[in-house]
This record gives C-alpha cells, structure tokens and sequence, in this order.
C-alpha cells in the first residue's frame, strides 16, 4: 500500500509559495513549488492559493487540472515518462511500448499496488533522431528496446 | 589533451555522461593530464557519443563511444572520424544559428566571445532602435516557430506600441514531434538565445524577458537558468548592458506539459498563470500581450539567430535561401532514418536529398514510405513529393507545411490510416476546448476512422467533411491543421483506408 502523506500545514504551504507572490504571474511558478516538495499539488493548498492570490477556489483548480504535470494524487516512487509520439512510432516504439506494459501488466497512468512505480506516455522529449525515448525520474533514455525497457520498469519495482 | 563529450540529452540518452565519467576515471589510472569539456551536440545523432580529442593540433572525432570503448579510445585503437568538419553530414552544412554548438563549452562567456559571439549584441547597442529592427527586416528572417510570419515586421508593431512596459518572450515550448532544435541550441549554446533576446529587447524598447521552456526538457532548464545566472554576471543582462546603460534581464519559466501552450497566445495565458487556452486574435500579442502589454513573443530559432544577423549583417543573412524564405533553415532529420541529427542549410534543399541522400534512407533499411514535415500538425509527404524544395511557399504549394522544420520519416511498414486517427486523438487530447471543431471535431474524427478501421466506406466522405470544418471553424492551428496530417494520409495512401468490404471484393 502507498503511504498516506502526511497533510501539510498553512504555513508550510505558505512558505512555498510566498517568494513567488511578487512575480508577474506567479500561479505556474507556485504550482511547480508545491509539486517539486509533496509530489503533488496537496488539497488544501487549493485554498491557500485561492487566499493569497485572491481567486475562487473554482478557478484554481481549473487552471491545475488544465495541465497534465500537476497531480492531485501523489506518483510512485518512481516516473518513468515513455514517448508516444509519432518519431518514436516511426522506429516501432508504441508497439513495443504496449507489449512490454501487457507483459508486466502495467497500465498508462497507474500506480503499481507497491508504490513504486508509475508510467505516463509523454509527447516528445526532443529525443527524436534516437528514438524510441523515455524519461526514467527525469533522466533521458534512448534507442529503447523490449529488454532495456524491461529491465528500466522492473528495476523501478514493477 | 582536451576531451569533448557532449551533455546534450541525445547524447546522455545515449550514455554521454556514463562515457565521460569513464573517460575521467581511464585518464586518472593513466596519469593523464586530460581537461575534459562537456560541449552541445554536432547535431549527428546517429554519432553520439560523439567523443572529440584535441591532442594540441586540432580536434578528432569517435563516435559513436560507449564506455567500453575507452581504454581504445585511450590506446589509440579506435576508429577515428577525423575532424568532425571533414564528415560530409557536417560538411555540406551552412552553420549560421548552430555556428557555435557543440564546438565550444555552453557556460563559458569567453568561449562565447571567442567564437563571435556578442559581437552581435555590441553592434545593436551602437545602433537606433529602428536601426536594429530594419537590420532584421531585411535578413528576411521569418518566424521559425511555425507560421513563417516576417520577424522584423512583428518587432516594428512592438516598436511603435507606446506602453510603459513591453515584453519578450521565447517561445521555448518545442512540442511538435520530430523537432529539437530549440532544445539543441538551449543545451549547447544558450547564450545565442540570450544575447537574440537581449537584441530584441534594444530594438522593440522591452527591458523584461521570459523564456517558456516546457517541462519534458530538464536539462535544457538547467542549462539556460545557469547561462542567465552567468550572463548577468558578467553584465550582459541586467541595468546596464555591456556598460551601455541599457537595461535588460530574463528569466526561464517552466511549462506544465500541455502542447497547446505552444501556440502562444495560450502561451501567454499559461506565462499570466491561467488556463492554457487559446486567446481571439485581434488584438494581437505586439500589441496587448503579457499581462496586455506589447509583447514580441518569437520561437527560440528566430530568437537565437538574431545575432548572427547583427554580426554578419541583414545581406550576408538574406544571401542565402530560396524565394521569400531566406537565410538557413536548421532541420531536424528524425524518425526513422540511418543518419538523424540537425542539418542547417540554405532553403531550397529538396526532401530527396535529405532523406535519401543525407539522412541515407531508412533506419530498418525498408523503403521510404512518408515523411511527416512540420510535427503533428503537419502533412504526410509521399516519396513521390519528394522533389519539393523545402522553403515556406514552396511545401505550402505540395499542400505542405514546414512548420518548425522537423522531418519524420516512416518506413513502409507505417500504417496511414493509424497514423491519421493518431493525429486526430492527439488534437483531442490536447485541445484547449475553447472551440467546437477542434474540441468536439477530433473526438468525432477518431471515431470516423475507426469506422473506416471496421469496413465502413460511408464514413470516408464523412471524414472528408469533418477535416472541413475543422480546417474553417477552428480557433487556432491545432484544429485548423490537423486535418493535414489527416487528409494527406487518405489523399496519398489509399490503400491504407480501403475498407475490409473492398479488400475482401
Ligand atoms: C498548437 C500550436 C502549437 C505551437 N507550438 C509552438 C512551439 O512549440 N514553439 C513555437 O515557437 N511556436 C509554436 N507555435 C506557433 C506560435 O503560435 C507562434 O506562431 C510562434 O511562437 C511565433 O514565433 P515565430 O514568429 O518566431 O515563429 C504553435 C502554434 C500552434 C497553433
Ligand atoms: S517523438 Fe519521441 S522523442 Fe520526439
């Protein structure tokens, strides 16, 4: 099972995102701020936000659910981001990505039950002359095979 | 002896890094007195690691190195390349924007300096505003971002806009598949981009920057953020410019992962920190963009080659090129293919050259099938289109797109029909939703073509519509061209959407 992070206090959350508050437009750089220390954007940070910047609630979870990097759940462990874009398509990577995932019965999106591993297609990592090309908790891997992919997913505890 | 290893993410995704520290640990075994340099990338990816050693008299090249190679490499038993000018994917290149990566170290000012670079920027200072803004004018540089739109018409409307405040942004959000120049030059010479911006800055009357870089390129953020640390400094950004009393200074922000806030009045929304969704155009960015100020928001191309136009002048610029697409246009040869990497030259190359020629056909060594020019947005190019000289007007007539000049090639193995209802689920995925043909109209064009997928002829025509009306009522180019991919694939590849019923017939 995950372990439940603990919930962050108002003023931890504060101290996060108060250097950013003088800054033209402030909202991404705060977000980026909250997910690089909990993983994640916590729920009540909505609200803090929402206070300091003087929005609705409403609004600051549009603007978090508009993009794909802000989570409102906690990641594995481990990310491991695999290319789903065409380059990587053109050297077999979606086919080979798919069957690896079914072997290890791994899905897009998901959290494996252990924590420690969650996969995510990504499009593009500018990786495309050396494709096909993922991204192993930010570090970039290319020329992708079966086995390397494998071996990549099953170190990170799938 | 000095040693280049490249810290380009293609080539650490080849295993750069792992090489250099091997190469660090050989060199201390053998009491060797070796300064190792982690330069940007040649741009010959099919090469990397490209491993460069300069013993005192000119660097030579090996590649691709693993770390197994290195004793070899010490011993002098591997193969060597020559001089990486001396390879004819090198050689029959025209480097103006790339002129500097991957030759020098991407965080040395002097390096920098030493190759040119500033010189631009000195010039522009000596100039009038309007000066600096004719100079661009006349290189003929257009933007590199996409659309092709004349930059230095773009930076006379900033000009001209009074405003307490304006702006430039660089467009670093680079999401088109297939493309990574941008991403290139920000690893390997990044203060090309500063120094472009810093350009634009004198001669637009902007004093604040930002670079929109998209979060999937963590190096290239690390690199700029340290570039711009270095950079101010030394006093080349900030209060007072190279001594000249100016004032400019930039930072980097990161995107969040969605490849609309390429386009950028979404880009401008997302920079405000609201919802990355698309903005009616009146009134256009020069005129009320960041926070409604004027804003010049360019592509990191555009940007990044500005200085070589100041250097070198708007004629030496505007000598090369083909038709109204003058200057360099700095490919992105990927997919699959034996030899990828970034090939700067001159517009007018044909497609036949570089994919068949250059990049030596394909990386399974099947035949050709398509080429995909422009990212996701742009149109699948039969082999039979293959004599189109690459420039904007040019492709436009072959029902084209060069876009940000990224080529994808496809094997004949690559099934169209996939490849079209891709683009489709791609537009829907990540549609802004602001509009209905693009919102609504992909969600609706993948479940047409798995019509087709299931035998149903009926709904070819239907599919033909639907491109229409996404092409005509669209907001922004993400529905408006995505039927390109789509339509090229069923106008060019038949085959691969001829229903079962007329397969079986
Ligand atoms: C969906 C979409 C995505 C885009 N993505 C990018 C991008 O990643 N980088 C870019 O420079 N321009 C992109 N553009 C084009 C920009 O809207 C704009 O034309 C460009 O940044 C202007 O700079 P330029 O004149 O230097 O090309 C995109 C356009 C659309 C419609
Ligand atoms: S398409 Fe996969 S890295 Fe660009």
């Amino acid at each position: 099972m995950q372990p439940t992070p603990p919930i962050p206090t108002d003023d931890e959350i504060d101290a996060i995102l108060m250097p950013h508050k003088g800054r033209e437009g402030p909202l991404l750089p705060m977000l980026h701020g909250l997910q690089a220390e909990y993983g994640h954007i916590p729920a009540p940070a909505i609200s803090r936000i929402a206070h300091i910047m003087n929005m609705t609630r409403a609004e600051v979870h549009g603007v978090v659910s508009f993009y794909h990097d802000f989570r409102e759940k906690p990641a594995g462990r481990h990310v491991v981001k695999i290319c789903c874009a065409e380059a990587c398509q053109s050297v077999g990577g979606d086919v080979m990505v798919e069957e690896t995932l079914a072997k290890l019965g791994l899905d897009w999106h998901a959290t494996t039950p252990n924590g420690a591993l969650t996969v995510e297609p990504v499009y593009c990592l500018g990786l495309c002359a050396c494709g096909p090309a993922a991204m192993v908790d930010g570090k970039v891997v290319g020329r992708l095979d079966a086995p390397r992919l494998e071996r990549i997913l099953t170190e990170a505890g799938a | 002896m000095k040693i280049y290893v490249p810290m380009d993410s293609a080539a650490k995704a080849l295993g750069a890094d792992d090489v250099a520290d091997a190469i660090r640990r050989e060199a201390e075994a053998r009491g060797l007195d070796v300064t190792l340099i982690r330069n940007g990338s040649r741009g010959m990816i099919w090469l990397e690691p490209l491993v460069e050693i300069d013993r005192g008299d000119g660097r030579e090249a090996f590649g691709p190195v693993s770390v197994e190679d290195v004793p070899a490499l010490f011993d002098g038993r591997m193969d060597c390349l020559g001089a990486v000018e001396d390879i004819p994917f090198f050689a029959r290149q025209t480097r103006l924007t790339f002129a500097r990566c991957g030759v020098i170290d991407p965080l040395d000012l002097a390096d920098y300096e030493a190759h040119g670079g500033l010189a631009g920027l000195r010039r522009a200072i000596a100039m009038t505003a309007p000066e600096i803004v004719a100079e661009v004018t006349d290189s003929g540089l257009r933007g590199r971002g996409g659309a092709g739109f004349p930059t230095g018409i773009k930076w006379k409307t900033v000009m001209e806009a009074d405003a307490p405040q304006k702006y430039i942004v660089c467009n670093a959000d680079e999401g088109d598949s297939g493309t990574f120049a941008d991403r290139m030059i920000m690893e390997g010479d990044p203060f090309t981009l500063i120094e472009g911006m810093t350009i634009a800055g004198l001669g637009v009357g902007a004093t604040r920057g930002y670079v929109y870089l998209r979060s999937e390129y963590p190096d290239a953020i690390t690199v700029m953020n340290e570039a711009i640390r270095i950079a101010r400094a030394k006093g080349v950004l900030g209060g007072d410019i190279l001594g000249s009393g100016r004032a400019f200074d930039m930072q980097v922000r990161v995107g969040a992962g969605a490849y609309v806030c390429g386009e950028e009045t979404s880009l401008l929304n997302s920079l405000e920190g609201k919802r990355g969704v698309v903005r009616a155009k009146p009134p256009l960015p020069a005129l009320e963009g960041f926070l409604g100020r004027p804003t010049v928001v360019n592509n990191v191309i555009s940007l990044a080659t500005v200085p070589v136009v100041l250097e070198k002048g708007a004629q030496h610029y505007a000598d090369f090129g083909t038709g109204r697409s003058r200057g360099t246009v700095t490919l992105q040869i990927a997919g699959n293919v034996a030899r990828g990497g970034l090939f700067e030259t001159a517009f007018g190359i044909t497609l036949d050259e570089v994919v068949n020629d250059l990049a030596g056909g394909t990386r399974t060594g099947r035949p050709v099938k398509a080429v995909q020019v422009g990212g996701p947005l742009g149109a699948y190019i039969p082999v039979a289109n293959f004599d189109a000289p690459l420039g904007y007007e040019e492709l436009d007539a072959k029902g084209g797109l060069l876009g940000h000049a990224g080529l994808t090639v496809f094997d004949d193995s690559a099934d169209m029909l996939h490849m079209a209802r891709f683009a489709m689920e791609f537009c829907a995925v990540e549609s802004c939703g602001k509009c209905t043909p693009c919102r609504i109209g992909s969600v609706r064009g993948v479940e047409t073509i798995d019509r087709i997928a299931r035998g149903d002829a009926d709904a070819i025509p239907l599919l033909t519509d639907l491109c229409e009306t996404m092409t005509d009522g669209s907001l922004c180019a993400l529905g408006g061209f995505t039927p390109l991919p789509v339509m090229s694939a069923l106008t060019h590849f038949p085959d691969d959407f001829a229903t079962q019923k007329e397969a079986a017939e």
